[in-house]
């Protein structure tokens, strides 16, 4: 029965114009509608907490941990670090909008005179080095503790993603749609394979949550790694997993994937930083 | 300091206790990845926890406590606005410590 | 007071004044651990390591005891385990992991103004049974529980 969903799954995705001329808001909306229609149990506002919003068994044990989750030490690190002032004075506050505090919901945003896709740990590093410090390392350490305390600032905001009326920033949105659903590896697997057609089967003992919902609670603590993550961490780690070519951390590739990523989970609310095993 | 952090509430004559320590607690057991060597053990060995200078409990503990270490324990006797201290040694020698009021 | 409990009852923890200083990294006095059974921890199977934690390995089933723990662990280097009883003069919990290489993970030493309860996480090397052991009265009580540890899906 699965194989038929899938398929017709497939066939839906081919139907709807999948050569670009669906728009973000469409593509939205037949996200929303996939997840809701596969999950039929769980609330929309849910999907923000992964696979817990569709499993009870690992939801109690997650909940256990929020008791007294491991990042709340990285959480203490990062506030230090993001108000101790760099050499020439200046904080982090002073290269973001409201000082830096409740701002994760809007990025990753397209920025218009740069033609790029501004992440928020490309703009913690850009805020370095316009101040004279050297970059932090993209995918774990201070740079986790700094971003996961900027979102943990932003609890609860509604994640609001922007495609300006700019073809670039159409581009971007539509290359990193396209990274979602490629099939890539030697596994021939696509993100999309196990985080939407497959959602919530197991791969072998893991269950696969849903992207609806993915990007809220980032960077991330995982038990696997005893530590913090950022987005392109687990990118990487997702893309080596189905033997694919990993692509450098804040690459324009892995930037447009969080862009249409992080745009698919609109109207949900921020909840990083997060717990996952 | 840093390194530990606690959250003690009083209910009526109970008071829990919940801490999160920040530490490897490394095995002995896993192998680096790179070099093929076995990681030393280090991991907490005790923790303390102190009532108005008197000991509650006492946690030995051995590598297969999970890194980054909780601990949740419940005793009598206290009222919000008392200190609770927690103490913890590891078995290369190092300790830290931390104090926190009861709410 | 209970002779059984004033020995787990330890005095200040640190030579007076060092105590504020004490921060990581910095070496600390190897005081009296008296209490520190380091044979427990070493110890490769459960018997061993009860004997060498609570004097004895001889225990009872007893369905006071309330053990808390996963049927599946979403991960093995993290599995919450909760003990908690409605026996009264308990002096020491052990939390044993049968299948880990060193089956102790922990003990620990109540004094009398402990409630019966106690909370941590755990890591498991595969399934097996988590076993919590109490001592009360010099008798050793127990429950078990089994729990899964499974291979992660991605290979990764």
């Amino acid at each position: 029965m699965n194989k038929l969903f899938t398929t017709l799954g497939i066939a839906l995705l081919i139907a709807l114009p999948f050569n670009g001329m669906a728009s973000p808001q469409q593509d939205l909306s037949e996200f929303r509608d996939y997840y809701k229609k596969r999950f039929p149990g769980t609330p929309f506002d849910d999907f923000i907490n992964g696979v817990y919003s569709i499993d009870a068994a690992s939801r109690e044990q997650w909940v256990e941990i929020e008791e007294f989750p491991p990042y709340e030490l990285s959480l203490s690190k990062g506030e230090e670090l993001f108000n101790k002032p760099f050499a020439n004075g200046k904080t982090y506050g002073s290269c973001f909008e409201n000082d830096g505090i409740g701002i994760r919901q809007n990025y990753p945003y397209f920025d218009t005179e740069r033609g790029e896709v501004i992440t928020l740990e490309l703009a913690i590093n850009e805020c370095r080095e316009a101040n004279g410090e050297k970059k932090l390392k993209w995918k774990k350490g201070p740079i986790a503790h700094i971003s996961g305390y900027m979102a943990y600032t932003s609890r609860g905001n509604t994640i609001d993603i922007k495609i300006p009326d700019d073809p670039r920033a159409v581009a971007a949105y539509e290359r990193g749609k396209k990274h979602f659903y490629q099939k890539r590896g030697q596994l021939n697997m696509a993100c999309a394979d196990c985080h939407k057609f497959y959602a919530g089967s197991m791969v072998r003992a893991d269950l696969l949550s849903p992207a609806l919902g993915h990007l809220s609670h980032f960077p991330v603590y995982r038990s696997k790694w005893g530590g913090m993550g950022t987005t392109h961490r687990r990118y990487g780690g997702c893309n080596k997993q189905v033997r694919a070519k990993d692509y450098p951390a804040q690459s324009e590739e892995y930037r447009a994937l969080e862009y249409f990523h992080t745009y698919m989970s609109n109207g949900l609310a921020v909840n990083g930083p997060g717990a996952r095993k | 300091m840093a390194s530990i952090k606690i959250r003690a509430k009083a209910k009526g004559d109970i008071t829990t206790v919940k801490t999160l320590m920040s530490h490897p607690m490394e095995t002995g057991l896993r192998k680096d990845s790179k070099t093929g060597k076995k990681i030393p053990a280090n991991h907490i060995t005790e923790v303390t926890a102190e009532h108005n200078g008197n000991t509650v409990m006492t946690a030995n503990w051995g590598g297969a406590i999970s890194k980054n270490p909780y601990l949740s324990f419940k005793f009598k006797g206290a009222a919000s606005g008392d200190k609770i201290k927690i103490t913890w040694v590891d078995n290369m020698g190092k300790g830290d410590s931390a104090e926190a009021a009861i709410k | 007071m209970n002779l059984l409990r004033r020995k787990f009852v330890k005095t200040a923890a640190f030579v007076g004044a060092t105590v504020s200083a004490v921060g990581t990294g910095i070496l600390i006095p190897q005081r009296a651990l008296g209490a520190y059974t380091k044979a427990a921890f070493d110890a490769k199977d459960v018997s061993g390591a009860l004997t060498a934690a609570m004097g004895t390995d001889q225990h009872t089933a007893s369905d006071e005891i309330k053990l808390k723990a996963p049927d599946i662990a979403e991960n093995g280097a993290v599995v919450p385990v909760t003990v908690s009883s409605t026996m009264g003069n308990i002096d020491a919990i052990s939390i044993i992991a049968s299948a880990n290489d060193s089956p102790m993970t922990s003990t620990y030493m109540l004094t009398s103004a402990c409630e019966p309860f106690v909370s941590t996480r755990i890591k498991m090397a595969k399934t097996s049974d988590v076993v919590a052991v109490v001592k009360a009265d010099g008798k050793l009580y127990s429950a078990a529980k089994e729990v899964k540890v499974t291979i992660g899906g991605c290979g990764g």
